[in-house]
């Protein structure tokens, strides 16, 4: 079992604290979304707790072993990252996107064997992609390019899965494909971080929240026990009536 | 896919029938019999001495200086995941040249012949880390081309400053050669003091080249998949500095080359940047020989300079890039 356990990170950028002290766990078998408003350190907490960027203070361990010490490609191989959504700089084919995935196991684009080929066909398979495999990258509509980077990131078969805001844009139907995409990821065994803006979908599908307001972690655990009324005033500033999972979210306090 | 395995052998066999090609034709004809017996050191003095002082090495000349162009253009293509990167249009190859023409005029090329290689090289290195130093701090493509432009215009400003202060008209020519890229009248020796930068630079390309693909996906992604950012920046930014550095201290500036060659190469590699660059380099250099072959048989009174020709072709096929650009990622 590969777990991620954050241990009071804190995060600075010049006089601004962007993360403080902040501590939660990952571990393989759950679907955890992360919420909070716009620049409450969401991507600065996963940016930091996976290793990218390095802490102020406090640290971060995969499997025991601090993030830090890991090269590169060791961390790619156990946690998959989907960062924010930017245009590709190639009109690449589908399959030489995905391919990337593989890229911490070493295999070079377009000359996949063994392994590696087998794992970009499943994550293509997963992602419904087999019939755009040979498609260049831009010549696709905005739902298939977020399957595109959903399944380069299932490609790597990494334990754990962190993405930022992967439905970010996306039309409902579209939003229900990727989060069942990784559903079915967390079915297999794996562990997904998922930073959402759609609380609705979050309580769907999460099996945990952890809500962020102004760099802190304010509340950790079940949607049955964290997502109520009063959350979403502190954390959002709205007013909102929560029956259930249902919400209805009635405007700004 | 056949296309693609195609490319290779067929770039292979254009370059040497290129170079061959350059050897043939010239002021005087060299029958293909006489040509052959000169090549594997038979047929006479005068042969001999026309194919291995004089054609052979300029068509050598051109060709590596177009593949270290080339080379260098796919990859800070790859590098900056901007089609229209290239050592010319960043400025690389205008500081090499400055700093050339400096080791010449202050007399430091007399004192070894390593100097003006040298000289290039730091040239070309200093450019390419203040471009890459540039690329860290902002994403916009257009920032980058327009410090590239100010940087080629301080360089030519400061060639111009030399020229104007030329002590004579020996020194002022020599410059001008410097400035406008030509291979004329290049020796065995010369290419043996540019050829190793050149070399060390290629391979270091070559050797990195993965991490160029894994820039498709930018820079974030491209951390997330295992890639080691800062190290494969200097791997790019040194690898290119010592192609470029190397090519001009041969050849002077010559742009646009490693424009041209990756985006025609592109579509035949799946857009890879990785598996652009071997294709991009033989282009580069078989479009360079095939240019002075044309440059050789012009009948102009005063031979143009393979620079200037490299640039009247290049210039405008660097327009119709950027202009089929969609503003997208800009």
């Amino acid at each position: 079992m590969t777990d991620l356990s954050v241990e009071n990170l804190t995060l600075c950028a010049g006089a601004m604290t962007l993360v403080e002290s902040a501590s939660f766990n990952l571990a393989q078998g759950e679907f955890v979304a992360l919420l909070g408003p716009n620049g409450a350190g969401k991507t600065s907490l996963i940016r930091a707790g996976i290793g990218l960027q390095s802490a102020n203070d406090g640290r971060s361990l995969l499997d025991g072993t601090p993030v830090h010490g890991l090269s590169p490609a060791q961390r790619a191989r156990q946690i998959a990252y989907l960062p924010q959504i930017r245009p590709l700089a190639w009109p690449n084919a589908v399959r030489d996107v995905v391919s990337l995935g593989r890229f911490s196991h070493g295999a070079p684009l377009g000359r996949l064997k063994g392994l590696d080929a087998e794992a970009v066909d499943r994550a293509l398979e997963a992602c419904g992609l087999t019939d755009l495999a040979s498609r260049r990258t831009d010549t696709l509509s905005g739902g298939e390019l977020a399957r595109v980077h959903c399944a380069r990131a299932f490609a790597a078969e990494a334990p754990l899965l962190v993405a930022d805001e992967p439905i970010a844009a996306l039309d409902p139907r579209q939003q229900f494909r990727i989060l069942d995409l990784i559903r079915a990821y967390v079915d297999q065994g794996g562990g997904a971080l998922v930073v959402l803006h759609d609380i609705q979908l979050a309580a769907r599908y999460a099996s945990r929240l952890i809500w962020m307001k102004e760099g802190r972690i304010v509340a950790d655990g079940p949607p049955a026990e964290t997502l109520t009324a009063n959350r979403l005033k502190d954390i959002y500033g709205v007013t909102a009536r929560v029956d259930g999972a249902h919400i209805h979210i009635e405007g700004a306090a | 896919m056949t296309r693609e395995s195609l490319l290779m052998p067929v770039l292979i066999g254009a370059s040497v029938l290129a170079i061959i090609a350059a050897c043939f034709l010239g002021s005087t004809a060299l029958p293909p019999g006489r040509l052959l017996a000169a090549l594997f050191g038979g047929a006479d003095a005068g042969d001999r001495l026309v194919v291995w002082q004089i054609r052979l090495p300029r068509a050598i000349s051109a060709y590596i200086v177009g593949a270290a162009l080339g080379i260098s253009g796919a990859a800070l293509q790859g590098l900056l995941r901007n089609p229209l990167a290239e050592p010319g249009v960043l400025g690389v190859s205008a500081s090499a040249s400055l700093m050339a023409t400096f080791a010449l005029y202050y007399g430091i090329a007399s004192i070894t012949p390593w100097a003006v290689p040298i000289a290039a090289i730091i040239g070309a290195l200093a450019a390419t880390a203040l471009i890459t130093l540039a690329a860290l701090r902002t994403q916009s493509v257009v920032t980058l081309i327009l410090i590239g432009v100010g940087l080629s215009s301080f360089a030519g400003a400061a060639m111009s400053l030399l020229m104007n202060l030329a002590p004579n008209p020996f020194s002022l020519s020599d410059m001008i050669n410097w400035m406008l890229g030509s291979v004329a009248n290049r020796s065995f020796d010369e290419i043996s003091l540019a050829a190793p930068f050149i070399l060390a630079g290629g391979a270091i390309l070559f050797a990195t080249r993965r991490g160029l693909s894994a820039l498709t996906l930018g820079e974030e992604a491209a951390s997330g998949i295992g890639l080691d950012l800062r190290r494969q920046r200097i791997f790019t930014v040194v690898g290119a500095g010592l192609a470029t550095g190397g090519a001009v201290a041969l050849a002077g500036a010559i742009g646009f080359v490693g424009i041209v060659a990756p985006h025609l190469i592109r579509p035949f590699v799946g857009h890879d940047p990785a598996r652009s660059l071997v294709p991009s380099a033989l282009l580069s250099g078989l479009i360079l020989v095939v240019a002075d072959i044309f440059i050789r048989l012009l009948p102009t009174s005063a031979e143009l300079k393979l620079g200037v020709v490299a640039a009247l072709i290049g210039a405008p096929a660097f327009v119709w890039i950027a202009m089929q650009r969609r503003g997208g990622n800009d």
